[in-house]
């Protein structure tokens, strides 16, 4: 064993209300790509801020080598030589990639000589990039290269990660593992945080398991099967997914030839989209974000009308009329945006239910609210769908993200539609709420409904879904069945992706 | 007849104002602030000026008081959206009103008094026009070479990251919102100590508003903001001109000449989509956002 490069001691962080990190103590060795596993909320990010920088613990003691280490902003991070890639990304969109390094690093050298070094330090990775484009033209996978290239720069001793696949197709991911195996035989100690399982027992070396803020385990990754891993993380037995009783019935939906010009500069146009959707399937649509994802969500829900005769559920013709129309006729939709999108920060979740369950609900009659109804309604989801909040008074904005996502798809899931349309259902929710998001998926197309899974969540959508397409660049490929598909096969189809040549090498 | 350098010479002088107003503001933009109290600093820079050069009889001792007078005043801003975190819009909006009643109220003695003469520079021309544009490339140099403008750019793009990398999002804020109130101070000063050698109430008559829209005009560029000055100083010394030799257009019409040619090539820009992000022309991204630490 080699020697550590970095060590935390019984270190601790409390904010008014919650113990963020108590008494955590773990070790990182040179050349170890270490794992920190643990649901959202258990404490991963604070304990990485720490160690970054941008929060101080309130006690315990860190040491980086055999010095004692005190960061006291990310600069003094950095300078003691750790890095971090954060999980949204920390780039600036309309600066250059060379800009964007430089303020990344504490002492960049001149301009021509940090777009050569970036030049080629990119090259010895395989991570190609060029200095002078602009962030916002880049795909996610070339903007993670952008802040690993800005951390290598550095030489970190320790290189901290924070859910760097997120939004990585399959290639690209693999990619990156294979920069962190060249970055840890050169010796430095990688800090790897992810709730990938499989990932995490693939190529790590060693996992710390975070629970409630607290170390309750620690292990070789390789030698535990993904349940076991998910059970120490939970701190229980994880319900298994119940696929069962489902039958593909009659059509319910049909869109044939659905183009639509790109909404906005940055947007995706639709070309000739067209899916069937039979009543008790799930078919799921993968594919890296900006394929146009949001798009078809939008010309589905009714938030964007097309062309008269693409968008057919029970053989009407839906496609010249808005959201409540398709609403009342059995069409929901929960888009991906939560917050602003889904549901309205400031009005309270009962308000919020009348958003899309008003008609079908009865909570509007003659015009006016029912608001004893909304009430009941919202207290209605809450209660089946284990919403964690005080109650529907509670405003939208209050709630974490996995409560939300869980009162946001319960909203539509209880107003039992013909037809439900879901954009990345468990989107940073942690594990168990995920489980229960798909669960009633599962059995709302039990009860006879067809549901569209828009994921990036491969492992998602071959949980859930009968058939499965990819979207690429606007384009809908032909459904296939998912029995039999691996993960490998699906990141082909999503092909396109930036970077498959690296991949494939 | 017009003669084209005679005309060029008062549009510098005419352009200056503006020049300087907007060379601030587009710093403040870039590092995120929309500070619409330009013209509440510019009317207090130009009575600040006067006050001091007609007190010391130095014109460039005005100049430096209403630089300071500018910054001064912005602080109340700074105060507003960067402790207070109120909304910028309406921060600013008070302070352009604010400005204006101060100086009505503080200007009533130096009505009907005349500047101190103001030495010529090189070529006849001001000094301070001069220094205006040595402003242009030094502004540029700035914002894209130099180390402290890397960092102003990148808390204006996007204030989280900038916070999560280490960088101090409301201290630089803080100075970019001092820089844009003087740089609009000497602007203001300009009029009343270099143009019109006088005190009048509300003398810089929308000029801090023109300064706003050239800043979105030059897409938030330096070369760009000096296009702007120019344009909208040449169509005011054009009007002027056809004014005076008695063309047959309407007084009104030639007055509004400026702002509408001003309007109207923003106008035309944005229709030809020249703010895309890609071609990096759109809008600082955190532009107008206040910014507040989750610690």
């Amino acid at each position: 064993m080699t020697a550590n490069v970095f060590r935390a001691e019984r270190i601790g962080k409390s904010y008014p209300g919650v113990r963020a990190n108590d008494e955590v103590s773990f070790a990182v060795a040179a050349g170890e790509i270490h794992a920190l596993l643990g649901e959202n909320g258990a404490g991963k990010s604070t304990l990485v801020k720490m160690i970054y920088g941008l929060v101080r613990p309130d006690d315990g003691r860190m040491w980086l080598g055999d010095a004692l280490y005190a960061p006291t902003d990310p600069r003094a991070a950095r300078q003691s030589g750790v890095a971090m890639v954060f999980q949204h990304f920390s780039l600036f969109d309309a600066l250059t990639v060379a800009e964007n390094i430089a303020l990344g690093m504490e002492n960049p050298p001149p301009r021509r000589e940090l777009a050569a070094r970036i030049t080629q330090v990119s090259h010895d990775f395989g991570l190609p990039l060029n200095p002078g484009r602009r962030i916002v033209t880049l795909s996610a996978g070339e903007r993670q290269r952008v802040e690993i290239i800005r951390c290598l720069l550095q030489n970190p001793r320790l290189l901290i990660m924070d859910e760097p696949t997120s939004v990585l197709t399959p290639q690209e991911a693999e990619l990156l593992f294979a920069t962190l195996r060249k970055l840890a035989a050169k010796g430095t100690a990688i800090l790897y945080i992810s709730h990938k399982l499989e990932e995490i027992r693939a190529h790590c070396d060693r996992a710390t398991i975070l629970r409630h803020g607290r170390v309750v385990d620690s292990c070789d990754p390789r030698a535990h099967s993904a349940r076991e891993l998910a059970a120490m993380m939970v701190g229980g037995e994880m319900r298994a997914i119940d696929r069962s009783g489902r039958q593909a019935g009659e059509v319910l939906l049909k869109v044939q030839g659905l183009s639509q010009p790109a909404p906005s500069a940055e947007g995706t146009a639709l070309k000739e989209v067209a899916l069937t959707l039979r009543a008790g399937e799930i078919l799921g649509i993968g594919g890296v974000a900006g394929n146009g994802q949001e798009e078809l969500l939008a010309a589905l829900s009714g938030e964007v009308r097309s062309t008269p005769g693409t968008v057919l559920l029970d053989g009407r013709d839906l496609s010249t009329e808005g959201p409540e129309p398709r609403r009342i006729a059995g069409l929901l939709a929960a888009p991906e945006d939560r917050l602003g999108h889904a549901a309205v920060p400031d009005f309270s979740l009962a308000e919020n239910t009348l958003l899309t369950a008003g008609a079908r609900k009865g909570l509007v009659r003659g015009g006016l609210i029912d608001h004893g109804g909304a009430r009941a309604y919202a207290e209605a989801v809450i209660r089946d769908f284990d919403v964690r909040t005080p109650g529907p008074g509670a405003a939208a904005r209050a709630l974490s993200g996995g409560n939300l996502q869980k009162f946001v798809i319960g909203r539509e899931v209880m107003q039992d539609p013909r037809v439900l349309v879901v954009n990345q259902p468990t989107w940073g929710v942690d594990a168990g709420a995920a489980a229960a998001v798909r669960q009633s998926l599962l059995d709302l197309a039990r009860k006879g409904a067809g549901i569209i899974v828009i994921s990036q969540d491969l492992d998602e959508l071959l949980e859930l879904s009968d058939r499965f397409c990819a979207l690429n660049e606007g384009r809908l490929s032909n459904p296939l069945s998912t029995k039999g598909l691996t993960l490998d096969s699906i990141g082909l189809m999503l092909g396109g992706a930036h970077g498959m040549e690296e991949a494939r090498a | 007849m017009i003669d084209p350098l005679s005309v060029f010479l008062l549009l510098l002088s005419a352009s200056t104002p503006i020049l300087f107003a907007a060379l601030g503001e587009l710093v403040a933009e870039r590092a995120g602030v929309l500070n619409l109290g330009v013209e509440g600093m510019m009317i207090t820079g130009a009575l600040a000026g006067f006050a001091a050069a007609y007190a010391s009889g130095n014109p460039f001792l005005g100049f430096a008081a209403a630089a300071l007078a500018g910054a001064l005043i912005s602080f109340l801003f700074v105060v507003l959206t960067q402790v207070f975190l109120a909304n910028q819009v309406a921060s600013g909006l008070a302070l352009t009103l604010f400005g204006l009643g101060l100086a009505a109220m503080f200007g009533k003695p130096f009505e009907g008094v005349k500047a101190p003469p103001m030495p010529a520079g090189p070529l006849d021309i001001n000094w301070i026009v001069w220094l205006g544009l040595a402003m242009v490339p030094a502004v540029w140099w700035f914002l894209n070479r130099s180390r402290p403008g890397l960092i102003l750019r990148g808390v204006g793009e996007n204030h989280d990251a900038a916070h999560a990398l280490g960088y101090g999002v409301r201290a630089t804020r803080m100075a970019a919102i001092a820089f844009g109130g003087a740089m609009a101070g000497v602007g203001g000063a300009f009029i009343s100590i270099a143009t019109v050698l006088q005190w009048t109430e509300g003398m810089t008559a929308g000029a801090g508003w023109i300064a706003l829209a050239i800043v979105v005009f030059s897409r938030w560029t330096a070369p760009g903001v000096l296009a702007g000055a120019w344009l909208f100083g040449g169509v005011t010394v054009l009007q002027l001109r056809l004014q005076a030799a008695g063309v047959q257009v309407p007084v009104q019409l030639l007055s509004m000449a400026p702002y509408l040619a001003t309007i109207l090539v923003l106008v035309l820009i944005s229709a030809r989509q020249k703010f895309s992000r890609r071609g990096g022309g759109a809008a600082p991204g955190s532009l107008g956002l206040n910014f507040h630490a989750l610690r």
